[in-house]
């Protein structure tokens, strides 16, 4: 400590650090991406070898490099390098945000062409392939019920899961379970819909059927529940592994007990955390096709009992439309993929917006 | 009410590592004795086990026996929330429940445990945060979070929090680290107080606290890293400070060592 502060106090006053550099003028990032992008221009169209998407990949291209060297010169190496990873950063940015942007875009314009009320109060039942209108009425209803029914057993049973993995479990039952959820996490949908169908819909249904196996909404439901269960108990465990051991203890000192440390002052810690992993489930689901096709079969009519006969739902009557042959089913295929894109973007948000509610605002 | 406290043997462990090792100490009733040593002796670990609180890390044990009143705490029958309930605890780091609001931490062990008057809660609230001389501060914004608050009011909170339960033991591990001194004397006034009815545990790094608020004094210590914690020597805080009989105590206290 003593030497370097002698140290610092011979040395000349000229070679003291000082706190100011030399900085490169504000309009200079501007200037250089403009120039890149003008040479990248002249030489593409110069030598025919590309598009706009080679212009812009190689305006990029030589953006990063005239920034480098710019600021290089100008603000030396640590600057320099820092420019470049932030620009390099913020490319990446919008590479991932195009895609989503096309997509939106997409769904829009082509979702549009169908968006009236027609679509949305009426089902397929009697329509042909000469008939102009027709609606996923009957699609909305399944989606709702199915995911519903599911959420109802998947988001309790996942929840209680990940307490006991996370709170309760020790030694070899628990990590036996852990075991089993990371196995599921990777099964197939048609996998999921498959052992509905061969349990359910063949072996469990025809008891209440009078002996026939009866398709329904509700072996769906069950398909996606399936599917639902590892990715709420997961995401809930890591929540519940978030929240800090003190606060526990804190609880504890207080004389709670455990249980009630856990519903009281664990979980609604870990709420927000546990909505968000709860919505990626329910979205991944809503969006399920082959298990729906399987155990309900689908159907053109509306059908509001979700435990007797076909029902469709919003995924399956995007896959229906889309390759049917009437020349007006493509735009309702793609008008139902809006529609599910914003029913899972409505829910999304009200969930959080419940979840913010209880926490209190900081 | 107040209760006797009686380690003997307390070995305790972090996995394979043993912490602190063969503690004996009586902690008589309606008195405060403060625990000190260097860094790393073993002091919160000691405190922890009185209420059980050692336990909740994973791997960690106990071995030997802390009797309250002469009933052993470590007995199997033992229901380990009565224990807690019984014996309070102010931790080293604040740690108020971020979901809830200042009201409902100080009220939360009241209100787990199943009270639910509005007037008792608002009464034991006031009371507690009047103690822990943080009523002034927060009196106009009990329904704002917790979490909010500076670190030493956050600490002050948490005292309020465990006293509003009436614990008949208190334990404070460095409740005093991270206050100013008008708040650090609040907190001693609060613990003369507590000690007409209650017996009061405390760790500290303050000599002048210790010599203060005390009425007995241990001294934790370690030979070297990686040995466990030992009881060093165990007498009236008067004693400890003017004449110790122990060449490390003195050591120690006067600043020659730790
Ligand atoms: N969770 C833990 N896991 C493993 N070892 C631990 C744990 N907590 C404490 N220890 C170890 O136990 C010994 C005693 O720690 P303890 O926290 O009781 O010390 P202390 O006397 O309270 O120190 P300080 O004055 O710094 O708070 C230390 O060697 C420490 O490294
Ligand atoms: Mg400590």
């Amino acid at each position: 400590m003593t030497t370097t502060a002698t140290s610092h106090r011979t040395r000349p006053p000229a070679q003291q650090p000082t706190l100011r550099a030399r900085r490169l003028p504000k309009y200079a990032a501007a200037a250089i991406a403009a120039a890149a992008l003008l040479l990248a221009a002249a030489f593409v169209y110069g030598t025919g070898t590309g598009g706009p998407v080679l212009v812009v990949v190689l305006g990029a291209l030589l953006y990063l490099a005239g920034l480098y060297a710019a600021a290089n010169r100008v603000e030396g190496r640590r600057s320099a390098r820092n420019r470049t990873w932030s620009a390099l950063i913020h490319s990446a940015f919008v590479l991932a945000v195009l895609p989503l942007a096309s997509v939106v875009w997409t769904l829009v314009s082509k979702g549009a062409e169908r968006l009236d009320a027609d679509f949305f109060l009426t089902s397929m039942n009697n329509i042909g392939a000469r008939d102009p209108n027709g609606g996923a009425y009957h699609a909305i209803v399944g989606t709702l019920q199915q995911v519903g029914v599911a959420a109802l057993i998947t988001v309790p049973l996942g929840i209680l899961c990940a307490i006991y993995i996370v709170e309760y479990g020790r030694g070899r039952f628990a990590a036996a379970i852990r075991f089993f959820v990371d196995v599921m996490t990777g099964i197939p949908s048609i996998v999921a819909g498959l052992f509905v169908l061969a349990f359910w819909v063949l072996i469990v249904s025809p008891w209440f059927n009078d002996g026939r196996p009866s398709f329904s909404g509700f072996a769906a439901a069950l398909a996606l529940s399936v599917l639902m269960l590892p990715t709420v108990v997961r995401s809930t465990e890591e929540m519940l592994r978030l929240v800090p051991a003190p606060l526990r203890e804190g609880a504890y000192a207080l004389g709670v007990p455990k249980w009630k440390t856990i519903l009281r002052v664990v979980l609604p810690t870990a709420l927000p955390g546990i909505v968000t992993g709860v919505m990626l489930a329910i979205a991944r689901a809503a969006g399920e096709t082959a298990p729906v096709l399987l155990v309900a079969g689908g159907g053109a009519a509306i059908n509001f009992n979700p435990f007797e006969n076909n029902q469709s739902s919003l995924a399956l009557f995007v896959y229906q439309q889309a390759g049917d042959a009437s020349r007006y089913a493509p735009a309702r295929a793609w008008t139902a993929a809006l529609t599910l894109v914003a029913l899972v973007l409505i829910l999304t948000v009200a969930a959080k917006l419940l979840a913010r509610r209880n926490r209190l605002g900081r | 009410m107040a209760k006797r406290i009686e380690a003997s043997n307390v070995t305790a462990y972090y996995g394979a590592f043993k912490a602190i090792e063969n503690i004996n100490l009586t902690v008589e009733p309606k008195t405060v004795t403060a625990l000190i040593g260097p860094s790393g002796c073993g002091k919160s670990t000691f405190l922890r086990s009185i209420n059980r609180m050692h336990e909740v890390l994973p791997g960690a044990r106990v071995e030997g026996s802390l009797t309250i009143d002469d009933q052993d705490i470590y007995d199997r029958d033992v229901d380990v929330t009565a224990v807690r309930r019984m014996i309070g605890m102010v931790f080293q780091r604040p740690n108020p429940f971020p979901t809830m609001s200042i009201f409902e931490n100080v009220v939360a062990g009241l209100r787990l445990n199943g009270v639910r008057r509005k007037s008792i809660l608002d009464e034991a609230a006031e009371r507690a945060l009047r103690s822990a001389n943080l009523w002034d501060e927060v009196k106009d914004r009990l329904g704002k979070p917790g979490a909010g608050l500076s670190g030493g009011q956050q600490q002050r909170l948490c005292i309020a929090r465990t006293i509003a339960v009436e614990p008949q033991v208190v334990l404070m591990d460095e409740p005093c680290s991270a206050l100013d001194p008008i708040s650090t004397l609040a907190i001693e006034d609060l613990m003369f107080q507590l000690k007409d009815k209650f017996t009061i545990i405390i760790v500290t790094h303050n000599m002048q606290q210790a010599a203060r608020v005390s009425d007995r004094t241990a001294f934790f210590s370690i030979e070297k890293t990686g040995d466990p914690g030992r009881l060093i020597e165990y007498d009236n805080t008067q004693k400890i400070f003017s004449n110790p009989g122990v060449k490390k105590t003195e050591d120690y206290i006067t600043g020659r060592f730790g």
